[in-house]
């Protein structure tokens, strides 16, 4: 009985729509079934609009410089190590790559690690301005970064670390969004009797912290470094402004820097020069597409 | 408890000293800069608010601040509209779409690459003579002659609108899936035993019910098309050609700052970009929840 009610309970809209089907509405299934095609069609249309440019890209990648101003074609040249030795004779793309992935690395991890430490401390101590603090740092997050450049710039160059990786990573120590989301993430996964169990057992609260705190907060802390490692590796404006010497250059910097090399002069390498930029992300996105989907749906649902 | 408090503070310090150097000082001495007339060497004169009146009166400024909407504008209106449509397909009962997840992940992929990449690839695609993009449209037939897509006012906006459209539809999609998916079902039933057709349903149901959604993404996509920076700076030349077209805010300020050496107009710039930009998000955010009031009042 109890079963019954349930399951009338249950009734999906499909369902509901394939018992009230009667037989003169068979025409119009075989019409929707039409329509979906149409719908596919349009939808596969539109990837392939979205993946057009990439595979320009690849293809214009293979081809010399003469091939590519006559016309263009999707079949892939011959000219690729030709073009990618006129691209390492003026522009070394690996160099940025370094320095991209030493700095957004960097970034993540410091990130990661304060920003979780600052959560602790806000989410299990109460203590005296903690709520103005909090609040304060609320109202910061709204502040667009662009804001303090000026008197950033004039920092470092006080500071003497212009040209340095220090300005690109030390200030990710506070992430106040990042803080938010795991204070609160904490706030609902952590109960305080834990805390209070280990503190009986006499551990020290940083080791309760390390041992008891960090473990339980790490799926949210890898969603955010996620993002954090995206936002630091296409970081433009602060390396454009921080950064001087070419030997230095993060990927993006470098992109422009290639825009205004003698490199643009070959079309061939240019396109390969983007291509080595663009396809590491393509191909860390082909795994991680479906967690970075349910990150983006996560952050969004919770605000 | 007097002893733990103590580790709050000590929890929170790396947190703060960092903040208080890196981020609230810069601020802080940007807008000590907007008073002054410092130029990046010597010593910087208060001049008042002489940095204010001229950011009011500065054409060029006006110019990036319409660019700016102008640009973010139709790029938001493309792109809300498709999201919302491949979410109503992907959301109908009666349809029954499969592979969203493979869609999602296609419309998504743009999002993920790096923007100055983005803005290289674009350039040379769009090239006038040599360009992939022109050469393609002309053995199709859809075009005759080449169109000079970065050289003419109107086209090289309408260009970074939709490769801004191409790179953000698809997180649009996603959020707004994610708003869809969690309408409860029982409305959408209570609307078909109703008898309401696709358009009511979506009017009526979805789209009232995504509004919290699509106040997120309006905030956040107003914010982002504000600081519209790395693609008019590497699409062109750098200082918003053609005809200053792709003069955005944060290009005029990067330009004035690193470029002319203006620090203190230029820190007049940034915080007449961040009020506007306070100032938006709070029209944007009453007039979504302004009219819900009145109407709560009503009944």
């Amino acid at each position: 009985m109890i079963d019954r009610s349930e399951i009338e309970n249950n009734v999906t809209p499909e369902q509901l729509a394939k018992r009230t089907l009667i037989p003169q509405e068979k025409k119009m299934k075989k019409r929707r079934s039409l329509v979906k095609g149409i719908i596919y069609a349009l939808l596969i249309l539109t990837a392939i609009i979205c993946f057009i440019p990439f595979l320009m890209m690849l293809v214009n990648a293979t081809r010399s410089n003469d091939a590519i101003l006559t016309g263009f074609t999707l079949i892939p040249g011959t000219a690729l190590m030709e073009n990618y030795r006129t691209m390492m004779e003026y522009v070394n793309i690996w160099n940025g790559f370094k320095n991209s992935l030493i700095i957004s690395v960097l970034v993540t991890l410091l990130t990661g690690y304060f920003s979780a430490l600052t959560a602790y401390g806000f989410a299990f101590y109460t203590f005296k301005g903690k709520n103005f603090l909090f609040v304060f740092m609320l109202v910061m997050m709204m502040v667009p970064g662009q804001l303090g450049l000026i008197g950033f710039y004039e920092l470092c160059k006080n500071l003497g670390i212009l040209d340095t990786f220090i300005p690109l990573i030390v200030p990710a120590v506070a992430s106040p969004f990042v803080v938010f989301f795991l204070r609160q993430y904490i706030q609902t996964t952590l109960h305080p009797s834990l805390i209070e169990a280990a503190r009986i057992d006499g551990a020290s609260e940083l080791r309760i912290f390390h041992t008891v705190a960090i473990p339980i907060m790490m799926p949210a802390v890898a969603t955010m470094s996620i993002f954090t490692f995206i936002g630091s590796w296409n970081n433009y404006i602060m390396p454009l402004v921080i950064l001087f010497s070419p030997e230095k250059y993060t990927l993006p910097v470098l992109m422009g820097f290639l825009k205004g090399s003698q490199v643009a002069q070959n079309l061939g390498s240019m396109y390969l020069g983007i291509a080595i930029s663009v396809v590491p992300i393509m191909i860390a996105f082909l795994f991680l597409s479906k967690y970075i989907v349910n990150s983006i749906s996560a952050g969004a649902v919770k605000e | 408890m007097k002893n733990l408090n103590r580790y709050g503070y000590a929890f929170i310090a790396p947190f703060w000293i960092i903040f208080l150097i890196f981020n609230i000082y810069p601020v802080a001495l940007t807008f000590y800069y907007s008073f002054t007339n410092y130029s990046g060497s010597g010593t910087a004169e208060v001049v008042g608010f002489a940095n204010y009146q001229r950011l009011i009166a500065d054409s060029y400024f006006v110019e990036a601040f319409f660019n700016t909407w102008k640009i973010w504008g139709v790029n938001f209106a493309l792109q809300i509209v498709i999201a919302l449509i491949l979410a109503m397909i992907f959301s109908d009962a009666r349809v029954k779409m499969k592979g969203l997840s493979f869609f999602r992940s296609i419309f998504y992929l743009p999002n993920l690459i790096t923007v100055s990449s983005v803005a290289l690839l674009f350039g040379i695609l769009l090239d006038w003579q040599h360009g992939s993009l022109n050469m393609v449209l002309m053995n199709i037939g859809i075009i005759s002659e080449p169109i000079n897509w970065l050289n003419q006012p109107t086209t090289a906006q309408l260009s970074v609108s939709l490769i801004l459209t191409w790179m953000w539809f698809g997180h649009s999609f996603i959020v707004v899936m994610a708003g869809v998916s969690g309408i409860s079902t029982d409305f959408y039933e209570a609307a078909l035993i109703d008898g309401a057709n696709r358009w009511q349903t979506f009017t009526k149901i979805t789209l009232p019910l995504l509004k919290p959604i699509l106040l997120y993404i309006m905030i956040t996509s107003l914010i982002g098309g504000l600081q519209l920076f790395d693609l008019p700076m590497l699409l062109t030349d750098g200082i918003g050609s053609p005809d200053g077209s792709l003069n955005t805010m944060v290009l005029y300020l990067y330009n004035q700052a690193f470029k002319y050496n203006n620090y203190g107009y230029a820190a007049a710039v940034a915080y007449g970009l961040f009020i506007i930009t306070v100032i938006f998000s709070a029209i944007v955010f009453k007039s979504m929840y302004g009219n819900e009031r009145k109407q709560a009042r009503r009944v």
